[in-house]
């Protein structure tokens, strides 16, 4: 039996957020006449310190057991809220919030309208408040390791702060070798350091580190579990090649976070036959220009370049192949080459055609500069195609800026290829249930707040499998990652959601289309009983099963039918 | 009138979806006539996207235009620019303000349903001593003949070599003999809107009732039109297309041999804008002896002929560079004897270039149907 409710009600203006538009006053007197509301208030910002303190102190002097807030989105302030009721001793899953910023004031305009609107949520809020339930908060044991999966420069440095923090690392790598793209790469911009000067030690303190188990010619084949508690099986890559290092495979890793550092594919230009490529030696990608310069060799048919000509966004902003995205790199790389081949053919005359220069990071622009100041020519136009003649190829493209069509014969024909997801990732995405961007990548959390989060706690995101990103933006993101991951491992316990489903073994039939439908599998058929449980640690309360449930035999906590109903019955009533 | 304009571009812009325009250039850079004459069709696009196409109704230029698509099928934004352009011919043609021979073409297809103006009662010529079905008896194919097939001698010969082979594959086709229409495809890329939907409003009802299975076009403009703007009731083939499925089948046998270098033209309206590619060239490669050889420009890349969006009515502004000139030659060069072509367009244009190049001892024209049914 639930105690008599007594709830107090804050009403919040926000400054003049709501308040310019939401009588405040008299939602307040309002809410003061509801059933079982004990004290209504409203203040400038219930956000702030004092704020808060009305709630406590209010709580603890006139006893309240229920408290709503009438203020802006609880995604925002929720939690706040919800500390502050607890402090004064109500228990935290006792208070509701109303939104009468977002649902209210913001979007309408007529005083008295909004002021009704706002005293309807009120209402609702507080029918649904005497109707909620104590809940208890847990935790859940955390196992102090962490699973990187990718050993590109991504998941390299994210080994290394997790490894540096004192946590075992277990590194899974599907090639022979670390260092993922980079390795292949001759120099960087915007410095034009040369890779061999700092990925090897970067591997080599990887090998060594006695923290970090690494994987090579690996792939991990399951993973179960949830966030502080999770366990992965890695398994060789094809038959007969065996782990270069690192401890026997088979035994499944136990690990308490994830990181995620897959990378990127280079786009196939095969795509976009107007290119001509791999029917011209004369037309390779920036990827293979890497090796080119690597080696000093880029005479084409035994030939050296008199015409050097880059194309821009090959395989990046275009609707008609699904990547309407910019890949955000390849800008500054037609850039850096553009300048190399100018230093290794003093004699060549370089060219890149263009639609936009987007040298956007630190230095970006200054780059860009230098690449004009040592000869390298911009022209703005996208190259349409590309033909044979004689022994040069044509290049068919408008100077916009002239307005003039060209036909620019050429010797070598640079395209700077954009990034594409990995179809690996498809796998990934399957065995840990994370939703991937429209684009292919990996879905962050939430674009501006949670960048390296994911939608499953404890999985994290680094590098270029979450999008396009140069090396210094994907360490950067490595390092947030591995901060991220180390939050559960150093607490060493993690909270788990009170506003669980609960399946009632009475009701349950057995069916199983909880089972199917969680996104989260959480609930499993118990093998003896036949009936559904909910594991609840793994369920995030989305309802998604209560809903789906025929036999009404799931409960969400927090949103069952009398305290939702309570609220509909309110606003419907209104 | 120019305040009219303006707003008619600004119209043009929201009708067409023109704002995805990043004004990158690849539509001008691939356009076949942009080097030639003063059409850029980038510009256009922005003029209609800001509202300000300084009178176009002066443009000579919209009128060369080959509606080869390639604006359309590069674009990386998914804008249609050919399409600015066709709305700005169709501007034109409400004032009445068309070249001479355009008009006398679009005249001859309201008054006789072919743009030649030749009288309907004379669209079979062709047929004499063939024996065609009429398809009002019922078929499953119907033969749909593009009215060049029909009318212009050159391509009549293609059409007749046509109907040898399909009577040699022992399958049942009908025509719909005098009734058949022009398709109508280039009076809509001429901007003829009216006359268009006309075209479409008898014609659809006439080339459903047949009740036939599928359709064989002669042309692939025909087929283009039928296929993208009729929405028929029946599947719409070249005849390229139906050529391979007879080869497959067995129907079509060759016994014969064709003992020629041969290379092969791909129609805009075809390759670009429908993707069919392969077929022509799986015929051609099909008929015992040839010895089939590639230009470079070729499928994506290949090189317009310039007979399209009317132009086979309008010199273009630019007489002197035209791009069937050019394409002969590159033909020539491959060594091939003949340059292959599946479409009436192309035959007129590359067959006029030849002779004017002076290549007639070297490289023959001639259709991808004359050379099979030179192997029956
Ligand atoms: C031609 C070119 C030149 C460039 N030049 C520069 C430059 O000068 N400066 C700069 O800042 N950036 C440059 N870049 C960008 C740079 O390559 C990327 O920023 C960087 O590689 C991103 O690292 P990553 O670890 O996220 O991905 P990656 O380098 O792609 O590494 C991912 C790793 O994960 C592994 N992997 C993938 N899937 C799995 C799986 N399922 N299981 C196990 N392992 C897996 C891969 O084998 C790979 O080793 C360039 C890119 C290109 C294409
Ligand atoms: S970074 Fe530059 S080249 Fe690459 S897609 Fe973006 S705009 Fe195009
Ligand atoms: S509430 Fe959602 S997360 Fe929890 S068991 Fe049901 S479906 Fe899964
Ligand atoms: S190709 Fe498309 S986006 Fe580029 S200028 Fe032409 S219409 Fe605009
Ligand atoms: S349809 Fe062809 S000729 Fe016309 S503008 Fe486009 S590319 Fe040029």
């Amino acid at each position: 039996m639930l105690a008599k409710p007594r709830i107090g009600v804050y009403i919040c203006h926000c400054g003049t957020n709501i308040a310019a538009t939401v009588d405040v006053g008299a939602v307040t007197e309002f809410a003061a006449t509801l059933p079982g509301v004990a004290v209504a208030r409203n203040y400038t910002y219930m956000c702030s310190e004092p704020g808060q303190a009305l709630i406590k102190e209010d709580a603890r002097t006139l006893g309240l057991n229920r408290v709503v807030v009438a203020a802006c989105s609880p995604r925002m302030h929720e939690p706040t809220f919800r500390s502050a009721s607890q402090e004064g001793g109500v228990n935290p899953y006792q208070f509701e919030m109303a939104n009468i910023r977002e649902q209210c004031s913001w979007v309408h305009h007529d005083r008295h309208e909004a002021t009704e609107k706002a005293q309807a949520l009120v209402y609702a809020a507080v029918m649904k408040a005497a109707r909620l339930e104590p809940l208890e908060e847990r935790e859940a044991p955390v196992t102090p390791a962490a699973l990187v999966i990718g050993g590109g420069v991504a998941g390299i440095v994210a080994a290394l702060d997790i490894a540096d923090a004192g946590f075992p690392v277990y590194l899974v790598e599907q090639s022979d070798h670390l260092g993922g793209r980079v390795a292949e790469l001759n120099r960087t911009f915007p410095d034009l350091e040369p890779v061999s000067e700092w990925l090897p030690a970067l591997v080599d303190r990887v090998q060594r580190h006695p923290n970090i188990s690494v994987y090579l010619n690996s792939r991990v084949a399951g993973i179960t579990g949830f966030v502080g508690n999770f366990e992965a099986t890695v398994e060789p890559v094809g038959v007969g090649l065996a782990p270069a290092l690192g401890r026997p495979q088979g035994s499944p890793l136990q690990v308490g976070a994830i990181v995620i550092a897959t990378g990127y594919n280079v786009f196939d230009p095969r795509l976009k036959p107007e290119f001509g490529y791999g029917l011209y030696p004369q037309v390779v990608t920036t990827l293979e220009l890497e090796h080119r310069l690597a080696s000093g060799d880029l005479a084409v048919n035994g030939k050296t370049p008199k015409e050097v000509v880059f194309i821009k966004c090959v395989g990046s902003r275009d609707q008609q192949l699904g990547r309407p995205y910019c890949s955000r790199v390849c800008c500054m790389i037609s850039a850096k080459q553009a300048q190399l081949v100018r230093q290794a053919l003093p004699d060549s005359r370089v060219t890149v055609f263009y639609m936009d220069v987007r040298t956007f990071g630190k230095r970006g622009e200054e780059f860009y500069d230098e690449a004009r100041r040592v000869g390298v020519r911009y022209r703005r136009g996208n190259v349409s195609e590309i033909f044979r003649r004689g022994d040069r190829v044509v290049v068919r493209v408008e100077d916009t800026l002239l307005g003039r069509t060209l036909e620019h014969e050429a010797d070598l024909v640079v395209l700077a290829v954009g990034m594409d997801p990995r179809p690996e990732a498809t796998d990934i995405a399957a065995l840990l249930k994370l939703p991937r961007s429209a684009d292919g990548f990996f879905l962050e959390a939430h674009p501006k707040l949670r960048p390296v989060d994911t939608a499953v706690d404890g999985v994290f995101l680094a590098g270029c499998c979450q999008g396009p990103k140069d090396i210094p933006d994907t360490i950067a993101q490595a390092k947030a990652a591995a901060s991220s991951a180390l939050i559960p491992l150093m607490r060493g316990v993690v909270p788990m959601e009170a506003a669980t489903a609960i399946v009632d073994p009475e009701l349950c039939a057995g069916c199983g289309m909880c089972v199917e439908i969680c996104p989260y599998g959480a609930p499993a058929l118990d093998p003896l009983w036949g009936v559904s449980r909910v594991n609840a640690v793994l369920c995030k309360g989305c309802g998604a099963c209560a809903v789906t449930c025929p036999s009404k035999a799931i409960r969400l906590q927090h949103f069952t039918p009398d305290q939702i109903l309570a609220q509909v019955e309110a606003l419907v009533g209104w | 009138m120019l305040m009219d304009i303006q707003q008619h571009a600004r119209e043009l812009g929201l009708g067409l979806d023109l704002f995805s325009c990043i004004q990158c250039g690849k539509c001008t850079g691939g356009c076949p006539v942009s080097m030639t004459t003063a059409l850029n069709v980038r510009s256009l696009v922005y003029g209609a996207l800001i509202g300000d196409i300084a009178g176009p109704v002066h443009r000579e230029e919209l009128w060369d235009c080959t509606c080869c698509f390639t604006c359309v099928e590069r674009c990386p934004k998914d804008v249609r620019p050919a399409e600015v352009i066709i709305a700005l011919r169709s501007l034109l043609v409400e004032e009445g303000k068309v070249p001479s021979t355009i008009g006398n073409a679009l005249m001859g297809i309201f008054r006789q349903g072919n743009p030649l103006g030749y009288a309907r009662e004379d669209r079979t010529a062709w047929m004499d001593g063939l024996e065609v079905k009429p398809a009002q008896e019922g078929c499953e194919t119907l033969l749909f003949t593009c009215c060049s097939s029909a009318y212009d001698i050159r391509a009549q010969a293609a059409t007749k070599a046509l109907v040898r082979v399909l009577k040699a594959a022992g399958v049942d086709f009908g025509h719909l003999g005098t009734e058949e229409t022009c398709c109508g495809n280039e009076v809509r890329r001429l901007g003829e809107m009216g006359l268009f939907e006309m075209l479409v409003e008898e014609g659809k009802p006439l080339l459903e009732e047949v009740g036939a299975a599928q359709m064989v076009t002669t042309s692939p403009h025909c087929m283009n039109t039928f296929r993208h703007e009729y929405k028929l009731g029946m599947d719409v083939l070249h005849y390229t297309q139906w050529l391979v499925r007879l080869l497959e089948q067995g129907r079509l046998n060759l016994t014969g041999r064709v003992e020629k270098v041969v290379t092969y033209h791909d129609p805009c309206f075809l390759g670009k804008q429908n993707g069919i590619f392969d077929e022509p060239r799986e015929v051609l490669k099909a008929i015992p002896g040839v010895k089939f050889v590639e230009m470079d420009r070729i499928r994506e890349r290949s090189l317009c002929c310039e007979g399209g969006g009317g132009r086979m009515w309008f010199e273009g502004t630019n007489t002197e560079g035209r791009l069937a000139f050019q394409r002969v030659q590159e033909a020539a060069d491959t060594g091939a004897e003949i340059l292959a072509v599946a479409c009436p367009f192309c035959m007129a244009m590359l067959d006029d270039a030849v002779k004017v190049k002076g290549l007639s001892e070297r490289l023959k024209v001639m259709d991808i149907a004359e050379l099979v049914a030179m192997a029956l």
